[in-house]
């Protein structure tokens, strides 16, 4: 059924679709409006036997979640930004417990200084939890992507945390067309989940007990093989989704224009500008084209090499930034990519919330293409300012 | 010392909802301040609507992030104790996400005052329930109504440690005015909670206004916990409002510094012939 909705409703319907046991998160903006309406749905009964529990933080949250999840339920929460990392001693734990708690993030900047606005920083701060990482980049996409995050989370292969990652407001509290799912549609795909290992009276077993050196290692290994192996599995599913909904979403990279020379690279909402951008500059017969990311964590390197084959200059759109490095993106860009030699040109763009100019996009392009720019890192719409040394 | 302006405002808009309690601690807060040296004043405030009351004092100021306020403010204390450190905090943000914060701080007894503006609600993030939202309170987190009983917060702080505890209500001005400026002169972690009616998703204006009543400060433990005990933050008893507790005892700087401002405190530079000496 098409329906007008926005963002946080796309997410809760399509999670309601997939009968969690336990919804248990703690208001931030903008994710908010997401479990409020889960607990709309939850006040209506349209839950069914689904708990949706308050916490006192998203500490707390992400531990009740923890609880729920070892012993069996199917686990939701969202959150976004200073949430994400106060989650974040929690949720690497629930990676290394292989508990396949579902989150969407709402993506927000960090602090300080304190803002609510758009940027990449929080998940981005997240990459090396072992937690597996979707960018989105609008929502339908979002809709779709619901079911197969709990099922992969919860193929016996994974069992590992999933957080779906949407641009807080630009697509949270955006308003689109979307496809709601049909109940019986998702039950088929999305059979109820059976946990391998789950605290029980049948078989009593210990979560996160200490596992001294001869042990410790053994385990992240497993972890590693698990979140590496999840993206073949997700690819699967990705396709079985595309049979059943008619909707093809790609895989983990979807290159758009695969011959073209210079390759652009975005992840989440900004795709669809850029892809505006970069078709006009197609027509004006400028050989350009857009590789968008999707996964972020597995990192998709065969995918990537592929997509970029035919590139001989990278331009990376940052949404965030390794201080003290460079942009994240671009660093495992060029860690997949190294053979190929390509330049790699990466801008930070639009951090807390700052627009992103169609002609910035524009001019950032047209920089690279004319040779203006050397490749590395930079951050663009910067303006002139003079810091005080104290 | 620069010239003090009397009136402590500042150029930033004000952006609480018309009817807001805030409206009036900010004022009792100016009023006081004014009074006092306020080079030696510093405001922390947590995140919420509450935390905004920095942006409208002109006194030098710290926003924690969400929950923190009695930590940072601890810190600050510790490092210069010369300073009178005066915390801000939400329900949400002090009952809630760092109420561990805010149990230590009173254990420890540090010399700094914490005001809660109570209003029983996450006003920021637009209404949802909280760890002192009456139970079956209908937020948009808890549309059914929420199952939690509240905690009563001056009873947890009695039995941490704090010694000076009190309650005022935003609409009670010379009240309001008396407990936080006793608060802030007391020597020792004193608590202060304020309830704030949110106009906007929980006005309880008419519900205090109906039941809250001034007592004459108590002496002793036990009868303070009996009153602390008349409202439970759930039933429709009388509220009472004023100094409930007060109690002398070191504080954990003047216990741990030993006089020692560590702020101030210099390195000492040892000159090559007493180096010599000590060798
Ligand atoms: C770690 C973290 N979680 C959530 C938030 C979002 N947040 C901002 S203000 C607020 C609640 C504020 O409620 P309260 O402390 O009662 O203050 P009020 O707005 O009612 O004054 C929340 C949850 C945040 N900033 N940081
Ligand atoms: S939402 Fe409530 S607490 Fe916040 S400014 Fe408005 S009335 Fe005050
Ligand atoms: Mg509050």
């Amino acid at each position: 059924m098409m329906k007008v909705v926005r963002g946080f409703y796309s997410v809760a319907y399509s999670v309601k679709q997939c009968k969690p046991d336990v919804i248990c998160a703690y208001p931030i903006t903008p994710q908010t409006e997401i479990v409020e309406r889960l607990a709309d749905m939850y006040a209506n009964g349209e839950l069914g036997n689904c708990e949706y529990i308050t916490a006192e933080s998203e500490f707390g949250a992400a531990s009740i979640l923890v609880g729920a999840s070892a012993t069996g339920a199917r686990s939701f929460t969202a959150t976004s930004s200073q949430g994400l990392i106060l989650m974040s001693e929690v949720l690497l734990s629930a990676a290394g417990m292989r508990l396949p708690i579902v989150l969407v993030n709402a993506n927000r900047s960090l602090s300080a200084p304190l803002s609510i606005w758009n940027d990449q920083q929080d998940s981005i701060f997240m990459r090396d939890a072992c937690i597996m990482q979707l960018y989105i980049e609008n929502n339908q996409e979002v809709h779709d992507v619901m079911p197969i995050a709990f099922k992969v989370a919860e193929n016996r292969r994974v069992m590992l945390p999933f957080m779906v990652c949407m641009d807080g407001y630009k697509l949270t509290h955006a308003y689109e067309p979307v496809d709601l799912l049909d109940e019986q549609m998702v039950d088929k795909f999305l059979p109820p989940y059976d946990a391998p290992v789950k605290l029980s009276v049948d078989k009593p077993l210990t979560f996160g007990c200490y596992a001294p050196p001869p042990y410790y290692t053994e385990f992240r290994v497993a972890m590693q093989n698990a979140i590496m192996g999840a993206g073949d599995i997700m690819l699967k599913e990705f396709k079985k989704w595309y049979k059943i909904t008619g909707r093809d979403w790609g895989g983990h990279v979807v290159a758009e224009n695969p011959d073209a020379e210079v390759a652009v690279i975005t992840m989440g909402s900004l795709t669809g500008l850029v892809r505006d951008v970069v078709s006009e500059m197609q027509k004006e017969g400028k050989n350009v084209g857009v590789v968008k990311l999707r996964t972020f964590r597995p990192f998709p390197v065969e995918d990537i090499k592929k997509a970029l084959k035919n590139a001989n200059k990278i331009i990376v759109f940052e949404r965030a930034v390794s201080f003290g490095h460079e942009g994240p993106v671009a660093i495992e860009i060029k860690s997949a990519n190294y053979e190929s030699g390509a330049d790699v040109y990466s801008f930070a763009v639009g951090l807390g919330g700052r627009d992103i100019p169609r002609d910035l996009i524009r001019e950032i392009i047209d920089k690279v293409i004319e040779g203006k720019v050397e490749p590395g890192f930079q951050f663009e719409g910067v303006k002139p300012f003079e810091e005080v040394i104290p | 010392m620069t010239e003090k302006k009397s009136d402590l405002k500042t150029y930033a808009k004000n952006t609480w909802c018309p009817g807001c309690g805030n409206f009036a601690i900010l004022n009792s807060v100016r009023k006081i301040f004014s009074e006092m040296d306020t080079e030696k004043l510093v405001m922390v405030s947590g995140i919420g609507c509450h935390g905004k009351i920095v942006d409208y004092v002109d006194v030098s100021s710290f926003y924690t992030i969400h929950g923190r306020v009695p930590a940072t403010a601890t810190g600050i204390k510790l490092a210069n104790p010369e300073l009178t450190v005066v915390g801000f905090a939400g329900d949400g943000d002090a009952y809630g996400e760092g109420l561990l914060h805010l149990m230590f701080a009173a254990k420890r007894n540090v010399d700094i005052t914490v005001i809660i503006h109570n209003n029983r609600v996450y006003g920021l993030t637009t209404g949802q329930f909280t760890p002192t939202s009456p139970e079956g309170f209908k937020g948009k987190s808890t549309p059914r109504g929420s199952v939690e009983r509240p905690f009563n917060p001056l009873l947890l702080m009695l039995d941490a440690g704090a010694t000076f505890v009190a309650r005022s209500y935003s609409n009670r001005m010379k009240n309001l005015r008396m407990v936080i400026e006793k608060g802030i002169n007391h020597r020792g972690f004193s608590f202060v909670e304020i309830l704030q009616p949110c106009y906007t998703y929980f006005n309880t204006y008419d519900y205090y206004n109906e039941r809250v009543y001034e007592i004459d400060e108590i002496s002793g433990r036990e009868d303070a916990e009996k009153k602390i005990r008349e409202w439970d933050y759930s039933s429709d008893s009388r509220i009472p409002i004023g100094i409930f507790y007060r109690e002398e005892r070191d504080t954990f700087e003047e216990k741990m510094l030993d006089n020692l401002i560590p702020a101030k405190r210099k390195r000492k530079v040892i000159s090559g012939k007493l180096l010599e000496k000590i060798v």
